[in-house]
């Protein structure tokens, strides 16, 4: 499987090269749909100027991204040639390496074809798989970016985040589906199943390539494309809560725990995840969810400590790295008052310029409690399935966000091929497809008649962000509809009957 | 869903049918709207207008023999106390330009400001006139200079008044509006402008061909098919009216019988008057370039149509004064009235909600044809009891038979695109042409080959296509073709609407099964070039000046040309969007006709 995405790799990242090195570059970083005022390449750049002259990059309104990723592309761009000349060297001495190493792999894999343990890679075969397409990554940047001036090095930063989420993603969902093939044995072994739903049964056939389909959705998607050209910091957060995803599934609570700290800290919402990965680890330690156990309360307790400590660490860390605590008003509060109203793909900004000032507050409570709202009902009902409420999760952030872009959207899109199983079960598919589509291709057009031409307005604009949430939110509805109707198909067999012997059709309620 | 797909075809010829009455009964006067005033600083308040007079005319006739017209009107304006700077700007266009016989252009942009005496100078008005060489334009450059000795009297200015006359019609306000903004789009070399108003607010460009005027003409469609605020047609309206000057729109003078049929033929021309003019998107005057620096802006056009009653320059000057003193009450730009119409009068208007619904009315065709197909590729596919890995297998290889031959119809697009400017020292060196002529060739050519590009394609492919292949392939060009109408229309909707009515029919009702002859002809027939092939024929019909088919396919050749030339030197986007979108879009439904 790495051979197909390393190639995979390559084309992204070719992609996104040529696109760099295009006039294109500019014009995208500079539409609305694709950075907000929280990831705007431009204002980190301001802010690296205030940093480098000694003056708290937080001074004055424009920057506002976190001291943490500040210092990380202070580094880059500092310290771009050593990194450069390490990784070339890296790729030096492993090259020799990568043909015999390819070749043991390619044995391993065939002896694990033929037993018959598809989903059961040792770990060493991932890790050279891991190492393989990295230095293909490396190679390749290396040839588009040895020759860069300051600044723009920074590229090397956004497209390797891009890869990191990629692979990160891949290689989680194929945990996810060996866990899932694996549950899906025990389940038929026990007979829990009812008789007829053989056909809802996954098989590893189809199943063989969903993680690469998953790493194509997020690489090859437009949107994560168009983010990562930009130079948004969108893909930064993204790759986080993508290794956040891995760590989580992994089984690896210390590490779920500290990049969930770190995805918080970047930009607060991702704090919905915590609900996703603690169910996740109960259910993986076998612990109940029930109040009144000890061993419920315990394992809370000690994730949540995790996760608060390392919050605590990293602030700490920012403030100790900025000698004052400016970020926290200019970043959350920021993000939590909402006053940049630009315009973007997402619900704030119309309401917010129209409303009246003293009712501002009362709105922003409004507006934010979206987000966190339905962490509880979600949890509940899909309390089984702790990675589809990441999934839930995860788009209701980039719906409900207060400024959203379309790289938010790319990531939990990237999701969509590992429920290709709900395809049947699907009711709106072709219609919130048509919506999205059409809507992406009106957001620039509207602008022009907007901004340029003069002669549509604001509300043209808003029309078209309130039919894509609308049609974001279908999406997501239609597949929390499918899951749960396929789950309640496999445990109540899949031709329904009513009472008097028609054929009945369920309702979600 | 099911009544969807069972009358289907019903539904979607019952729609393209009434997509056609309405439009055309948009034309019927009690289904517009009157015009109305809607900017309040510019409708109650009447102005008292005094008029210049005196027009100087001579001087401008006797400078152009001795060719030193700028000197002279540098002169010119600044005896009449205005502060007068030159521009001089120069470009090479990608070919000559055979309707106006121009290829190295050199020329000198002269402009006069009125200071404003009674605000901060932050806002300022444009009266332009455009003067070439010999006598077509100077009685308007001396109706200009007569404006401005009298505007420079007067107190009342809020605003910057800047009299502009520029070398080269189009050309000339390009390079002035791209120095005046700072901006460089086209690549035309200009000298930086030294003196400057405010932000303009309105432009009015004058054109007087004759010495005798018999009634002004009102030319609104800009660049793109952008148009000003209706206000302005307003307020042209409202003056006409008061000093009694005949006026049309398009050269049709306005009728009051709307319940005769000669009433009702006479709007349904003038609007596809309207629709054709809007739909070329290029600029049919002046003022098209200045909307798209947000500026509102029309032409006023002096036609002498032998008629008994005469309009002297006296009265066309109290005209432009009335104008031009309403435009400086505006508090700010122009904004309360329409920006989207239809003008089947001077009258009356037909506003967008009016007139979108003749374009859903198509585009509802599109999206009801990929429902039909999304429902019949869906329904075997959970037919086949095996379930999912049955349906999951076809669709790696649908998606690769799909992205060929889109793949393939969009390098097309490109090659029509790119090749025709950048081949044609090739084709001059090879074949017995002008380099025009090669230009336009260039592109036939390519156009015609595209043609031939899908039977290889398919078998490049390697192996049969199969019937959900293209089903695959019709429901993504559907989709695609509905979506790039809708972002047409909304910019500019004639050019979507000209371009549905002919698309949609075929593309709907193509399938591989239908006699390959006929419906390949049929096709061909309503493909984009024969679109604008009719529209000549159309336009000359409607401006009554019918041609014979050898003139009508030259006058297509230089359409292409100046298509070309328009996007080259002002970003006309009309070309692009056909050779990169639409071209494509059709080449994948002709594929479809070829699938085996």
């Amino acid at each position: 499987m790495a051979a197909p995405l390393t190639l995979l790799l390559i084309v992204a990242v070719t992609i996104r090269a040529v696109l760099f090195r295009s006039s294109l570059a500019e014009l995208i970083s500079a539409r609305v749909e694709v950075v907000s005022p929280l990831n705007a390449w431009k204002r980190v750049v301001e802010g690296l100027a205030l940093l480098d002259l000694g003056v708290s990059p937080y001074s004055g309104d424009v920057f506002h991204e976190t001291p943490l990723m500040i210092y990380l592309f202070h580094f880059t761009v500092d310290y771009a040639e050593i990194v450069f000349i390490v990784s070339a060297y890296f790729v030096d001495c492993l090259s020799c390496f990568l043909k015999p190493l390819d070749r043991a792999k390619m044995a391993i894999n065939s002896n694990y074809l033929k037993s018959d343990l598809l989903f059961n890679f040792p770990g060493c075969c991932e890790l050279i798989s891991w190492f393989i397409t990295i230095i293909v990554c490396l190679c390749f940047c290396k040839f588009h970016f040895l020759c860069t001036c300051k600044y723009t090095d920074v590229r090397l930063c956004h497209q390797i985040a891009d890869g990191i989420t990629a692979l990160a993603l891949y290689l989680s969902i194929q945990t996810y589906n060996k866990d899932v093939f694996r549950k899906q044995k025990y389940a038929l072994e026990s007979d829990r199943y009812s008789a007829d739903c053989l056909e809802l049964l996954r098989s590893p056939k189809e199943m063989f390539y969903i993680p690469l389909k998953v790493a194509m959705f997020y690489l090859l998607n437009p949107f994560t494309i168009l983010s990562c050209v930009a130079k948004s910091t969108c893909g930064l957060n993204n790759a986080i809560i993508a290794l956040f995803i891995f760590c989580t599934l992994k089984g690896s609570a210390l590490l779920s725990g500290i990049l969930l700290a770190l995805a918080t800290y970047q930009s607060i919402y991702p704090l919905t995840l915590f609900a996703p990965a603690l169910l996740f680890f109960l259910q993986r330690l076998y612990i109940p969810v029930n109040l009144r156990r000890s061993s419920f309360w315990f394992f809370t307790l000690q994730y949540a400590f995790m996760y608060v400590g390392s919050l605590v660490v990293i602030t700490g860390l920012s403030f100790f790295l900025l000698g004052s605590w400016d970020f926290i008003p200019s970043v959350y509060g920021f993000i939590f008052s909402v006053p940049d109203l630009t315009p973007n793909i997402g619900l704030f900004w119309y309401f917010f310029a129209e409303m009246f000032e003293h009712f501002r507050l009362f709105f922003s409570c409004v507006f934010q409690i979206n987000v966190f709202f339905y962490t509880i009902p979600l949890s509940i009902k899909l309390k089984e399935h702790p990675v589809f409420l990441i999934f839930m999760q995860i788009a209701i952030i980039s719906i409900f966000k207060s400024y959203p872009t379309v790289g938010d959207v790319a990531l939990y899109m990237a999701f969509l091929p590992a429920w290709s199983h709900l395809y049947r079960f699907l009711r709106n598919i072709f219609l919130v497809s048509c919506v999205l589509l059409a809507c992406s291709a009106l957001f620039p057009v509207l602008w022009h008649l907007w901004i340029y031409a003069g002669s549509a307005n604001s509300n043209f604009y808003y029309a078209i962000t309130l039919l894509f949430n609308f049609g974001q939110i279908l999406l997501v509805a239609d597949y929390f509809y499918a899951y749960l109707r396929r789950e309640h198909h496999l445990t109540h067999g899949l031709y329904l009957k009513k009472k008097d012997g028609t054929e009945a059709t369920l309702v979600l309620k | 869903r099911g009544l969807l797909t069972r009358l289907n075809t019903p539904i979607c010829i019952v729609c393209y049918l009434a997509a056609i009455v309405w439009f055309m009964g948009l034309a019927f006067e009690p289904f517009t709207l009157r015009t109305d005033m809607s900017e309040n600083a510019m409708g109650s308040t009447m102005v008292l207008l005094r008029g210049a007079s005196a027009v100087p005319r001579q001087g401008v006739r006797s400078s152009q023999k001795t060719g030193a017209v700028s000197t002279w009107l540098v002169k010119a304006m600044q005896s009449r106390g205005l502060e007068v700077f030159t521009q001089s700007f120069s470009r090479k266009l990608p070919f000559p330009d055979e309707n106006k016989e121009r290829y190295m252009v050199r020329g000198t942009n002269v402009y006069g400001i009125l200071r404003a005496p009674r605000a901060p100078r932050t806002e300022a008005l444009v009266i332009s006139a455009p003067c070439s060489p010999g006598d077509s334009n100077n009685q308007a450059v001396g109706l200009l200079l007569a404006l401005a000795q009298y505007f420079r009297n007067q107190v009342y200015w809020a605003k910057d008044i800047i009299f502009l006359v520029n070398e080269h019609d189009l050309m000339g306000t390009q390079a002035w509006l791209e120095a005046y903004h700072h901006t460089n789009i086209t690549g035309m070399e200009y000298s930086p402008l030294q003196g400057r108003g405010g932000s303009i607010q309105a432009a009015l460009s004058l054109e007087l061909s004759s010495d005798v005027i018999t009634s002004l003409d009102l030319i609104l469609d800009g660049l793109n098919g952008q148009l000003p605020n209706l206000d302005l047609a307003n307020l042209f309206y409202a003056f006409c009216q008061k000093l009694g000057v005949l006026c049309t729109i398009q050269g049709k003078l306005q009728r009051n019988d709307w319940d005769t049929a000669e009433g009702y033929t006479h709007a349904a021309q003038t609007m596809m008057l309207m629709v054709l003019k809007q739909a070329c998107g290029r600029s049919w005057g002046d003022h098209g370039l200045f909307l798209r620096y947000h500026i509102e802006a029309a032409s006023v056009r002096g036609i002498n149509s032998f008629r008994h009653y005469k309009t002297d320059a006296a009265t066309i000057g109290r005209l432009l004064e009335g104008m031009v003193r309403k435009l400086n009450n505006l508090l700010e730009r122009l904004h309360q009235s329409y920006f989207f119409y239809l003008l089947p009068s001077l009258s009356r208007f037909v506003s967008i909600g009016c007139y979108m619904p003749a374009f859903g009315l198509l585009v509802v065709i599109l999206l009801l044809r990929a429902l039909d197909l999304w429902v019949h590729l869906g329904a075997p596919a959970l037919a086949a009891v095996e379930g999912v890995t049955e349906a999951q297998q076809p669709s790696g290889p649908a998606v690769l038979t799909v992205l060929t031959p889109v793949v393939i119809s969009h390098l097309t697009g490109v090659a029509l695109y790119l090749l025709p400017v950048h081949l044609q020292e090739m084709a001059v060196e090879h074949f017995p042409v002008s380099e025009t002529e090669a230009v336009v060739l260039t592109a036939v050519a390519i156009y015609t080959t595209g043609l031939a590009l899908p039977h290889n394609t398919q078998r490049l492919l390697s192996g049969e296509g199969t019937e959900q292949g293209w089903k695959v392939l019709k429901l993504t060009a559907l989709l695609y073709l509905a979506v790039l109408l809708g972002c047409t229309a909304l910019i500019n909707f004639s050019l979507g609407f000209v371009l549905a009515v002919t698309l949609v029919p075929i593309t709907a009702s193509m399938t591989p099964h239908m006699p390959k002859a006929l419906s390949a002809l049929v096709m061909v027939l309503l493909s984009p070039a024969f679109t604008i092939l009719y529209c000549v024929f159309i336009y000359q019909e409607l401006i009554e000046a019918p041609v014979s088919v050898s003139e009508g396919w030259m006058l297509f050749l230089s359409v292409i040309s100046q298509g070309i030339l328009d996007h080259a030197l002002y970003g006309s986007l009309v070309y692009p969007l056909l050779a990169l979108f639409i071209y494509p879009c059709w080449l994948m439904f002709w594929n479809i006709l070829f699938w085996s």
